[in-house]
């Protein structure tokens, strides 16, 4: 710590020169935070649940519909606990960009399938009672202020309403939550019900199904079965894990995984570059002051680390900016990717403590040739240059 | 005579340039009491940094040996050579060489980072040097803002500031006008005559090695030596 004050100082020997370097790593660690909140939300959406469910969609594509009388013969198979109709809706609220996931859905069948969602039995009742009822997530309901009681209008690009209006009134009839840690709670569910009544292409559809598992049921059996029984009909299926269906839902937006990598190897290469340009021109610029900081009697080894912590400082301060910066835009984003990624976009500690081992990791090699010239300079020979 | 502090005996200094061999000092031998106040003089090229590189422990000499203190320098390691020189030398040079991103109290509080003293104790003593070379009121100036008398004082300061027992000049002032060097060569005086201090200094200058009490001449990486004017 004692050295801090000769590090400090040296770091800002040219301001400017600093100030651009700690910029761009600053921005480098701001798109660290950016893509990995956003590469995880996309995964973490199947993730969180597991093999306890499994999803049946048309097997030539999510887009395409099921006919719903499949509920009843998938409730059949061996192995099948619960099954739920369920559709995306694609509604937003107020503002286009106010979008959020909206399910139709049998109250009871998808309380049946997701036991973890907590909402108070009264409530649980009324929203049965009420055919335009729905209930909000707790995340959501915070989001936008909505309470119990209001009544709240979802304009839904994809259903029109039999009278040829887009908007959907709803009557929030409870706000739920979740025991799942990491489940989510930013949704919006409404009578199929309803639903099916109301909208303009009529009944006798879904946009599939989610069945909960019985207790030592093999997923693989289960999933063959369903997948046997609509083979060679006009709509085949494809039943898979939870998780599988939502990496194939954002694989609608291409290998977010191998995207995510390729950018931030390509940044992160880049910001190599910057830094160790700026840490060799500074040690280039102080030879003679390093030569007599080595006549004072300074180690080899204490100017290499000197020199080296200079340059993890650097990555630590545009860090720390980056990191900071990346949270404020990962809580903006939250709300507006709300709608793709159900899970939320937040800052995971992994993601952290892979920005502190990058930042340490990068400082070193950005600094590591600066540091051992420094090093290994010859007193006599630099002083003698001057 | 006082206590012998540094002895030269037999040194020789030779560089490589190239296919060349360039013999800097030959054979040389050197006796210097504790006290003593020496002006070394001399064409350029003569070995007049090199022998004083050499008392510092800043380089080695090829064949021969270098005693200071009583410590012989030439069976010393890189890392105690460095040691040794932060608790018994202090250098001085022709262009100051402050930091220039530190204030003058931070420069000469440099050579005291190598000690355990605390924070606190590192900057009394900085003042306490700062006061003896008479710059007290410039402590928080940076090296920008001072005039090179100035700039020197501060350097002497670092000197001094760890109590070594010797000092070494190189052309201390070489960059500086004649009104100036006088302050400066009279303060050296003063650290030889008042705090006891040794000093050996490198000099292009008659007048400035009028300052020393003997003056030694080098030529041909040899010595030869006569009493000061």
């Amino acid at each position: 710590m004692k050295y801090f004050g000769l590090i400090w100082s040296n770091t800002w020997r040219k301001k400017i020169r600093t100030s651009l370097t700690i910029l761009s790593v600053a921005v480098a660690f701001l798109l660290f935070i950016l893509l990995n909140a956003v590469g995880q939300a996309m995964t973490a959406g199947g993730a969180m649940t597991g093999a306890e469910r499994l999803v049946v969609i048309d097997k030539i594509t999510l887009i395409n519909f099921l006919p719903i009388s499949y509920q009843n013969r998938i409730a059949q198979i061996d192995g099948v606990d619960a099954v739920t109709v369920q559709s995306w809706f694609g509604a937003f609220y107020q503002d286009p960009k106010n979008q959020f996931p909206q399910f139709p859905v049998r109250p009871d069948e998808y309380f049946a399938v997701y036991p973890e969602l907590v909402l108070p039995e009264e409530r649980f009742e009324a929203w049965k009672r009420n055919r335009t009822g729905a209930i909000i997530g707790k995340n959501l309901a915070d989001l936008f202020g909505i309470r119990v009681g209001d009544r709240i209008p979802l304009q839904s690009t994809i259903f029109p309403k039999k009278d040829g209006s887009r908007t959907w009134e709803f009557d929030i009839e409870g706000i739920f939550d979740t025991t799942d840690p990491k489940g989510a709670t930013n949704f919006l569910l409404f009578q199929h019900d309803y639903f099916a009544e109301a909208n303009q292409f009529g009944d006798g559809f879904a946009g599939w199904f989610t069945l909960k598992l019985a207790e030592g049921a093999d997923p693989v059996q289960v999933a063959n079965a369903i997948d046997l029984m609509f083979a060679n009909s006009p709509n085949e299926t494809e039943t898979s894990t939870e998780a599988a269906f939502a990496a194939s839902f954002a694989e609608q937006f291409g290998n977010i995984a191998l995207i995510v990598t390729l950018i931030l190897g390509a940044v992160f290469f880049t910001l190599l570059l910057v830094a160790g340009n700026t840490m060799s021109q500074s040690v280039r610029e102080r030879i003679s002051e390093l030569a007599v900081l080595k006549t004072l009697g300074f180690k080899n080894g204490t100017v290499l680390g000197i020199v080296l912590s200079e340059s993890v400082l650097i990555m630590a301060i545009g860090s720390l900016i980056g990191l900071g910066l990346g949270w404020l835009a990962v809580r903006g984003i939250d709300a507006t990717l709300a709608a793709f990624l159900p899970s939320g976009v937040v800052v995971s500690s992994t993601a952290l403590f892979l920005a502190l081992v990058i930042t340490v990791g990068a400082g070193v090699l950005a600094g590591i040739f600066p540091a051992l010239k420094a090093m290994r300079l010859s007193i006599v020979d630099a002083l003698a240059r001057g | 005579m006082s206590d012998l502090l540094a002895r030269l005996a037999g040194v020789t200094r030779t560089y490589v340039k190239g296919k060349e061999r360039v013999e800097v000092l030959h054979e040389l031998d050197l006796e210097i009491p504790a006290g003593d106040f020496i002006a070394i003089m001399g064409p350029s090229g003569s070995g007049k940094t090199t022998l004083l590189n050499l008392l510092g422990g800043l380089d080695r000499p090829t064949a021969g040996d270098v005693t200071v203190d009583g410590a012989d320098l030439t069976s010393m390691s890189n890392s105690q050579l460095s040691d040794w020189r932060a608790t018994h030398v202090g250098f001085v040079f022709q262009f100051y060489n402050l930091l220039p991103v530190l204030t003058a109290q931070k420069n000469v509080e440099l050579p005291l980072l190598l000690t355990n003293f605390s924070g606190r104790e590192r900057a009394r003593r900085a003042r306490v040097a700062l006061d003896i070379v008479g710059l007290a009121d410039r402590a928080k100036h940076y090296p920008s803002e001072l005039s090179g008398g100035e700039e020197q004082r501060v350097a002497i300061a670092r000197a001094i500031v760890s109590d070594p027992s010797l000092l070494l000049c190189d052309e201390p002032t070489g960059d500086l006008d004649r009104e100036k060097a006088d302050e400066i060569l009279s303060l050296l005086q003063v650290l030889n005559a008042d705090h006891g201090k040794t000093i050996v200094m490198v000099t292009h200058d008659p007048r400035a090695a009028g300052f020393a009490k003997r003056t030694l001449h080098v030529d041909k990486g040899k010595l030869e030596s006569r009493a000061a004017a």
